[in-house]
């Protein structure tokens, strides 16, 4: 039976917003815009808590990396159901260009710290849309994975995942420990009511920062320039298919 | 009450012209220091009842009421969940269509925890305060028939047990109740009294054992009533009063629908909030036993006064909510559809739709917040006045919002397709139910009147005792007002709590403030007690005072955001400027309305017709085509 379970959950830009690009062009704006916990981490967390509902697990706990903000995240994750959380603090330049890489280390430093059996996190996070941190997490602690779940059953020491591929559903069985990535149809996750929220005042959120766990947050990568998608230009209506076929030879299309 | 001795008095002095109001002459000449107050009265929250002595108690709302951070981080972790909730798992035009709160709807309400919003933690409830619970309001809002549902069951079915109820009632019933388990209502209306509540005429008999009630009579229009399994319910008791008299007083019971006898009728088909269930509810020799009875045999009236009034203030920030939404909806096609080549939000009168609903979100929010906070400090403050006056405010603003919401959209909002029919139909009720604005005007008037006519005659009586100094204080008063004046009540200047760039509309309050002091007083002297029947007198009287209310708190919010730098504090400025500045002058003509004998008032001849009216029960003239040969 897998003790515990570590739930990465990122704070991004909601869903809902119409996301703007800053004057500078170096990123988006951050300020005063409406955040939520990533979707997809939203259903790790209800995967966790599901996993400890059954027994099958005795803890879990939600990892979030950023500034003092993250802190509203690892809230949510607790009034869903989880039992302790910890916040690795990063701050500044260092959160402004943290990626995947880093918070793999920082993921694979606090599995082995907590002795943790099973990491679950989302397959990809809304904003960079990178569709990495699982996989690297995997790597460097040398665990197989189980990315895109649709399906994760806990037989004994093995976990059974079942995997949405292009080519529809692969059936993976592994050792444990191991790290897995919840892909939409995983499940639907619970509202965090709020005497959950109430309750989960009480429960512990740690503080540590990257260098206790011995982790170089530097960044290999430097953004040079952020744009918007360009405009769509409006069509052109024509009478007849002729007139379809020679405008198509026009823009030498055909 | 001696409002006559205040005649005396005048005429003894010889000075009647020093009692006559100044009619709207205020150009700047001197400055007149604030007057101090004569105390006759416990130091309890008294702001709006001072407005009408023509004071301004800085202190109470100054500065705006705050919420500590932690507090503030809870609440914003509320809100996600219930905003998600409202927007994904609630579709109001089922609801509306099918005049039904479907029961998945209504249990992910209950597990949410929204059933028992004010109820202790102890008792299994959330514990909110008034202000977190106005601040979920505003979200619950978005679906009228929910939030009807909702507030019959705890703001008022509920409250009852919860302010007057003892520990036993408390720890029988609230669990249930926060869980959703059991529902409740609130049955006080009867079909012979509605507004005027004190005349029920439901019976509770004490059984011969002296160990039961039974409880006889009907209920209308009670909320929740087909669903509710406890009522709080008001009847009339036999009571021996101290000189040994047998009276009918009105007491308060929890009543459970097992308690057998309880029938409810259809539910009523209405226009809004179709998704609440409204029904007749009929008890037939209910067995009540009389460890049942809130608070005192006989005192229920005053429970009942005291449910209605805690409850109130949250309509502003429910209607705050719902004008936000709307601006959002509606700005989203007025930025698009276009006509004469330019898009609607191009245009003046459409522009000015949007102001006036930024304008009333702002003000309600304002007042709401301001009253909660207001409420939530420790002791018991008695602000049934200022809820009375967001109340009616806020219903009223709402009703003017929606309707030029669904103008912006021109026939698309006239179609079901679109919600804002829906909000327009649900919102109508606002201004009748909870005590309808008429009733609410008066009680607004006359609790000010009466507080004012109190310390008015205890400071007549104090000089008739020889109390020199006081005399000489009114009499240097009265000087100084027969010269026109601009009035310093302290809140600008080195010692002012406004901020300088709201200086000019602090001024045009002061002005306001002093002017109605000087009015009311006139009132007093002109009317004496048959101010009470003068209902067109006191609802511009209601009127100033909620114009005054709403600036105290506009002035108050804008000044914080200013000073602690919140987001967009310059609009609020602008807002807040706007908002006082439209007051002013409203209030100006108002109050020269009521001056005596004044030509802008057209009371007399309103009601002459109203009578000729009446009589005929039509519309008495001849039509224009008619001939007399």
């Amino acid at each position: 039976m897998a003790a515990r379970v570590l739930v990465g959950v990122k704070r991004v830009i909601d869903y809902a917003v119409k996301v703007r690009v800053k004057p500078d062009n170096t990123g988006v704006v951050t300020d005063g815009v409406k955040h939520s916990m990533n979707p997809f981490c939203e259903i790790a967390v209800e995967e966790a808590v599901k996993l400890k509902e059954k027994q099958l697990v005795k803890e879990v706990v939600a990892v979030s990396c950023g500034p003092q903000q993250v802190q509203e995240t690892i809230r949510t994750a607790l009034a869903m159901g989880a039992d302790r959380g910890i916040h690795v603090e990063v701050s500044g330049k260092d959160y402004d260009a943290l990626g995947p890489l880093q918070v793999s280390k920082i993921m694979a430093a606090l599995a082995k710290k907590e002795e943790a059996n099973l990491i679950i996190l989302g397959k990809q996070a809304i904003d960079d849309d990178c569709n990495q941190t699982g996989q690297m997490t995997a790597a460097l602690l040398d665990w197989p994975q189980g990315t895109f779940a649709s399906e994760v059953v806990l037989e004994g020491d093995k976990l059974k995942v079942v995997r949405e591929v292009d080519g529809g559903l692969e059936t993976v069985k592994l050792d444990m420990p191991a790290v897995v990535t919840a892909d939409l149809r995983l499940n639907t996750p619970r509202y965090a009511t709020l005497p959950n929220i109430m309750k989960a005042k009480k429960k512990k959120i740690s503080v540590v920062k990257p260098g206790d766990l011995g982790v170089d947050v530097a960044s290999r990568l430097e953004v040079l320039r952020v744009e918007e998608p360009p405009q769509r230009k409006a069509g052109v209506k024509v009478e007849t298919v002729e007139d379809l076929v020679s405008k198509l030879k026009e823009g030498g299309r055909i | 009450m001696s409002l006559n001795r205040l005649v005396l008095f005048s005429k003894s002095v010889r000075c009647k012209n020093l009692l006559t109001p100044l009619i709207g002459q205020f150009r700047s000449v001197t400055t007149i220091q604030s007057q101090r107050s004569f105390r006759t009265y416990a130091r309890n929250l008294v702001y709006a009842k001072d407005l009408f002595l023509g004071k301004v108690n800085k202190a109470e709302v100054f500065p705006y009421p705050e919420i500590d951070k932690e507090e503030l981080e809870e609440i914003k972790q509320f809100v996600g969940p219930v905003e998600k909730f409202f927007n994904e798992d609630v579709d109001s035009k089922r609801i509306d269509h099918e005049a039904k709160i479907p029961s998945e709807t209504l249990n992910g309400l209950k597990e949410l925890g929204l059933f028992g919003m004010q109820v202790p933690e102890e008792y299994g409830g959330l514990g909110l305060s008034n202000t977190m619970y106005a601040r979920l309001g505003e979200i619950i809002s978005l679906d009228g028939s929910i939030a009807v549902t909702l507030a019959a069951h705890q703001a008022i079915g509920l409250k009852g047990i919860l302010i007057a109820g003892n520990e036993q009632q408390k720890a029988k019933y609230l669990p249930k109740l926060a869980a959703g388990q059991h529902v409740a209502a609130f049955c006080l209306t009867e079909p012979g009294s509605g507004s005027d509540a004190a005349s029920i005429q439901t019976r509770a008999t004490l059984t011969e054992d002296g160990k039961h009630f039974l409880i006889n009579g009907s209920k209308i229009w009670i909320s929740n009533g087909g669903l509710a399994d406890i009522f709080t319910v008001f009847a009339r008791t036999e009571v021996v009063d101290k000189d040994g008299q047998k009276k009918n007083k009105i007491t308060a019971f929890i009543v459970e629908r097992e308690f057998g006898g309880v029938t409810n009728g259809a539910p009523e088909d209405k226009l809004g909030i179709r998704g609440s269930n409204t029904c007749e509810v009929v008890f037939d020799n209910t067995k009540v036993p009389i460890e049942n009875v809130i608070g005192e045999v006989g005192g229920g009236f005053k429970v009942a006064m005291n449910i209605l009034n805690s409850g109130r203030f949250s309509m502003g920030g429910a209607c705050a909510g719902m004008i936000k939404k709307l601006i959002e909806l509606t700005s989203e096609y007025a930025g698009t559809r276009k006509q004469f080549n330019k898009s609607l939000s191009e245009f003046g009168m459409i522009q000015e739709k949007f102001a006036t609903m930024a304008l009333n979100a702002f003000v309600m929010e304002s007042m709401a917040y301001l009253t909660a906070g207001m409420m939530d400090r420790p002791g018991m403050p008695d602000c049934s006045v200022e809820a009375a006056m967001v109340k009616v405010f806020s219903s009223e603003g709402a009703w003017i919002c929606v309707s030029e919401a669904l103008q912006v959209l021109g026939g698309l909002g006239y179609v079901k397709n679109y919600p804002f029919e829906r909000f327009l139909r649900d919102c109508r009720i606002l201004l009748i139910f909870e005590g309808t604005n008429e009733i609410l005007r008066m009680y607004i008037a006359l609790t000010g009147m009466q507080y004012a006519g109190k310390i008015l005659t205890g400071k007549i009586k104090e000089m008739k005792k020889g109390n020199v100094g006081v005399v000489l204080q009114m009499l240097g008063k009265k000087v100084r007002e027969s010269v026109s004046s601009t009035v310093d009540l302290g809140l600008t200047g080195n010692d002012g709590v406004v901020h300088p760039s709201l200086a000019d509309s602090a001024k045009k309050f002061e002005e306001n403030v002093y002017y109605f002091g000087t009015t009311v007083e006139s009132l007093l002297y002109r009317y004496g007690k048959t101010i009470v029947d003068e209902q067109l007198v006191l609802k511009r009287v209601a009127d100033v005072l909620i114009n005054l209310y709403a600036m105290t708190a506009v002035l108050s919010r804008a000044s914080r955001s200013i000073s602690i730098g919140l987001r967009n504090h310059d609009h609020e400025v602008l807002l807040a400027n706007t908002f006082c500045s439209d007051a002013y002058f409203k209030n100006n003509f108002l109050m020269a309305q009521l001056q005596k004998n004044a030509p802008e008032n057209n009371d007399d001849s309103m009601k002459k017709i109203a009578k000729e009216v009446l009589e005929k029960r039509a519309y008495i003239c001849s039509h224009p085509l008619e001939r007399t040969f």
